[in-house]
């Protein structure tokens, strides 16, 4: 309870309020369901809920007492100390989205500059504040590229080897848009693993955006320059997804193209904590700032002329546009993108680049070590990042059920989106993982084989 | 009191963060694919540590201070929450580990998902929006969905009334309906009278926030509701102002359709200058096939011996996914830690103290300012921030000279249909010291108003910066730490 009222201190306001009892400031509450009876379990103190969450929290198998080589979207990388002291501060922890500039400036001032370093890191031109995590900003990306057509383009094009829940999510997001298709996905073809190529005989007149993801889905590298030059000579928008820590090893989207490059932040510096809070990366080039979705920060000056930041070009927002803006978001990622921040400045260009080139070996190690295992495959057959497709021998569930015994998180079963992928366990390998963490994994797998 | 930016602050070469060096044998990096360069500052952790402190220093928090903004529930952030949410066995959890794994996790979401059914009267909760607004679009795609599944596609047309938070009319156009305003009456509530000329076979159905942007209780709300309903229509709560209905009355209860929750407001998760919020949707009986998924059912009964299964289930009918995995879990944590330490009487006390708070404010300021609704109030208030014997004043110069003696200002120019609003919630988390603090300076500032507006409108002047040249940040866009064509990867 954090009610800071005396008894007396309640009899001096109502008598203030010229009210007898406290009950009496309800009456426009329809009586017959005022004050109802709510069956919730009685109050605890600060001790006893923390025992309860303690115990709730034990019964989890954390991935810090586990070897995981889980990714599909979300990282286990280490987390500087810094960034976590950073956002405890209650100056950037307790306050409100920065509308009063003049008394926001730390905020404005770190959004400014996570907006620089994501459009750094992406080769975009403008970043917004934050989005609420890959999948959102993929879907903002679209109804991006909708209204940007006007309506009259109404297909996405998007690669099977794009998030499958990024998909989904933009399929929840456009279902309001009469005609609108999203389409490349369906793997008319049969194989879920086919080259980005085959995205190029969709592209049409009708195309308002093309969507690859970079690594993609599966880890994989690939050059998107082609379809990039299909999606403009066609007149649609080129959308890149992105990994934002191979983006310290590789060559930014841009180089091929994009338009418009989202992703998820998690991967700098926050917590995998079940699913979220993560960040949506969601950045363009300057011709199309206008129709962003979400916040921007810009430098301006105040009246004596000191440098400043204000949110601008709020006239694309809901609070301004209302039916007519751009997106509906309001609040979105800012202490997420703060920690972020943080991190990106701690790492700098060489620090992200060590991690990246980290993960990159050490996953390349792992595969190779795998490939070794009787009747293990690496099937990913494209340069990879830290992700890789090793084929298995019986069904990945069984496998994963095995490996728990040594207390290893296994890779995610691609069988549960990709049909023609049974059997199939998508592998991810951080820095935080180590030679002997990889040698443990290869002795287990061929373990749960001959079990 | 200009910070240097971090690109300022960087010097070529400087040691950033270290990480070990490979215990693996190295394969060849993919030439070709290989980034030149990237721009980033080059800065030591010390001066990261201390160009953040410095930078947060120029911010004000509710750990400052009093933080009135009306319908943003600015109230304290229990520090336990943050422990909570920084448990290993909560932090550090994939979320595509086997269900096996994280039964506690699941445990934790399947109460939260009950508690906030129970709390607002609803059948059911999905967890998985990210916040306000997502919740909206939720909402608005689930009342789409249901009328589809009844082959009633006639209904386009959502109605917002004219005091709705700007969030309501974009969702609904996000969602592909047609926006239609409903006036608010001179007492404050939905024009009942105009709401009947509106509602036919083409309304899909209303947003509603209740209590309402002007912080009342709205007195027409069940007859709103009940013609919303007998022409077909849906009814969606807007939750931003839940805090003054915890324990005295329940959205579902009044008829309410689907809601979504703001566990940023109503539940203590803190704002982080912008997010992360989250919100939870609640729905009604009729609606729970379509609810987002997944969301967490009992699988398996448990017995004396064995503790139930909790398992993630996709809703039958469901609209989709809307964001990845399962939603703002760090959120959940702390939204169930401060629910726990309520109880059923604890948050009736939450709504009951801060809507005596609101009411006290209005009563100390009604001397001096303008009440242009003027009723008891729920936990917020509107005031008129303009004079006419103070002609030269408005809003926002009340707004900036507050500043000056250190409080935040309330929410200004919202809801539209108030003149130079002031829209002022101070929570239950403010003493009465607080309080009287709060409404000491505002009364000061009126009589300014009057005695030395220049002082207002030169305001503020004890602040980090002086007031920001808005249009030039907008003409001149500068939207990162250097000028893009300058740039070269």
């Amino acid at each position: 309870m954090f009610v800071p009222h005396s008894d007396l201190d309640r009899e001096v306001m109502l008598k203030a309020i010229g009210a007898k009892r406290l009950e009496d400031l309800f009456t426009d509450v329809p009586k017959h369901l005022r004050f109802p009876k709510l069956d919730l379990p009685p109050a605890q103190t600060e001790m006893e809920v923390l025992a309860t969450l303690n115990e709730m929290a034990m019964s989890n198998l954390s991935v810090r007492d586990a070897i995981c080589f889980l990714g599909g979207g979300a990282y286990h990388h280490y987390i500087p100390a810094a960034v976590d002291a950073i956002i405890q501060r209650g100056e950037f922890l307790t306050a409100y989205t920065p509308y009063q500039p003049e008394v926001s400036q730390g905020t404005l001032q770190a959004i400014f500059e996570y907006q620089s370093m994501i459009a750094a890191l992406t080769g975009m031109d403008v970043s917004n504040a934050s989005h609420y995590d890959g999948a959102t900003a993929a879907a903002e990306a679209v109804v991006m590229a909708y209204h940007n057509f006007r309506g009259k383009r109404c297909t996405a094009v998007v690669s099977q080897a794009l998030h499958p829940q990024y998909r989904q999510v933009i399929r929840t997001y456009t279902q309001g848009y009469p005609g609108f298709n999203v389409i490349g996905d369906e793997n008319t073809a049969g194989d879920p693993l086919a080259e980005p190529e085959s995205l190029l005989p969709l592209i049409t007149s009708d195309t308002a955006i093309v969507m690859v993801q970079y690594p993609d889905y599966f880890g994989r590298i690939y050059d998107y320059t082609k379809i990039g030059e299909a999606a403009h000579a066609a007149g649609a928008l080129f959308c890149v997804a992105v990994n934002p820590i191979a983006l310290g090893l590789l060559k930014p989207p841009s180089d091929f193209g994009a338009d418009i490059v989202v992703g998820e932040g998690q991967p700098l510096g926050i917590p995998l904590s079940f699913g979220g809070p993560y960040l949506g990366i969601l950045a363009t080039r300057k011709e199309y700032v206008r129709k962003l979705a979400g916040r921007l920060v810009g430098e301006t000056i105040d009246s004596e002329g000191k440098r400043a930041y204000v949110l601008t070009l709020t006239a694309r927002e809901q609070h301004i546009r209302r039916e007519k803006a751009t997106s509906n978001i309001c609040t979105n990622q800012g202490l997420v993108a703060l920690a972020s921040t943080v991190y990106m400045s701690l790492l700098g260009r060489q620090g992200l680049r060590q991690v990246a080139e980290l993960c990159y070996h050490k996953a390349h190690h792992a595969a190779d070590r795998i490939a070794q295992i009787p009747g293990f495959s690496v099937c990913s057959g494209a340069p990879f990042f830290h992700e890789f497709i090793v084929c298995c021998p019986k069904p990945v569930e069984e496998i994963n059920d095995y490996l728990l015994n040594y207390n290893i998180l296994g890779g995610y079963d691609l069988g549960q989106d990709y049909p023609g992928l049974e059997n199939h366990m998508l592998v991810a390998v951080t820095e935080l993982i180590s030679a002997e963490d990889i040698d443990a994994f290869c002795e287990a797998l061929e373990e749960a084989v001959n079990d | 009191m200009t910070e240097p930016t971090l690109y300022e602050l960087s010097s070529q070469g400087r040691p950033g963060f270290r990480f070990p060096q490979p215990d693996v044998p190295l394969t060849p990096l993919p030439e070709g694919f290989l980034r030149k360069d990237l721009n980033f500052p080059e800065v030591a952790e010390v001066d990261v540590i201390r160009h953040f402190t410095r930078l947060s220093r120029l911010n004000y928090s509710i750990d400052q201070g009093i933080y009135p903004l009306g319908s943003c529930t600015m109230k304290y952030n229990p520090r336990i929450n943050e422990a909570a949410a920084r448990l290993p066995g909560f932090a550090h959890l994939h979320p595509l580990q086997p269900v096996e794994t994280v039964q506690g996790a699941l445990e934790l979401m399947y109460e939260l998902q009950s508690w906030l059914a129970e709390i607002a009267g609803f059948a059911a909760v999905s967890l998985q929006p990210a916040a306000g607004a997502h919740g909206e679009l939720t909402g608005i795609l689930i009342m789409r969905a249901y009328h589809q599944s009844r082959g009633d596609s006639a209904r386009t047309r959502v109605l917002i009334p004219d005091s709705a938070h700007g969030t309501n009319p974009a969702t609904s156009a996000m969602s592909g309906f047609q926006v239609v305003n409903v006036p608010t009456d001179a007492a404050g509530n939905i024009d009942l009278a105009v709401l009947r000329t509106l509602c036919d076979a083409t309304t899909a159905g209303i947003m509603i926030t209740n209590p309402n942007t002007l912080g009342l209780f709205d007195q027409n709300l069940l007859d709103a509701i009940a013609l919303v309903h007998q022409a077909g229509g849906l009814v969606y709560g807007d939750g931003a102002n839940l805090n003054a209905l915890l324990g005295v009355a329940r959205p579902g209860d009044l008829g309410i359709d689907v809601m979504h929750f703001n566990l940023h407001k109503t539940f203590s998760t803190p704002h982080g200058g912008g997010g992360p919020g989250s919100g939870p949707v609640g729905v009604a009986k009729h609606l729970v096939d379509f609810l987002p998924g997944p969301i967490v059912e009992i699988v398996e009964e448990g017995d004396e011996d064995m503790p139930p299964l909790f398992g993630l289930v996709q809703p039958k009918k469901s609209i989709g996914r809307v964001k990845t995995f399962f939603g703002h879990f760090g959120m959940f944590v702390r939204a169930y830690t401060y629910i726990s330490m309520h109880g059923p009487e604890g948050l009736r006390a939450v709504a009951e103290n801060a809507v005596l708070n609101a009411n006290y404010l209005l009563a100390r300021l009604r001397s001096a300012y303008k009440v242009p609704y003027d009723r008891t109030c729920m936990h917020e208030f509107v005031l008129e921030g303009r004079w006419e014997d103070a002609p030269e004043v408005i809003a926002l110069d009340i707004s900036k000279r507050l500043m000056d003696y250190g409080v935040h200002p309330p929410t200004n120019y919202f809801p539209l249909i108030v003149h130079d609003a002031l829209m002022i919630e101070p929570t239950e988390t403010e003493s009465l010291q607080s309080l009287d603090a709060f409404a000491d300076v505002l009364l000061k500032v009126a009589d300014e108003a009057h005695q030395s507006p220049q002082l207002l409108k030169d305001a503020p002047h004890n602040t980090p910066i002086r007031r920001v040249d808005e249009v030039k940040a907008a003409r001149d866009l500068v939207l990162c730490c250097w000028v893009p064509e300058a740039e070269s990867n």
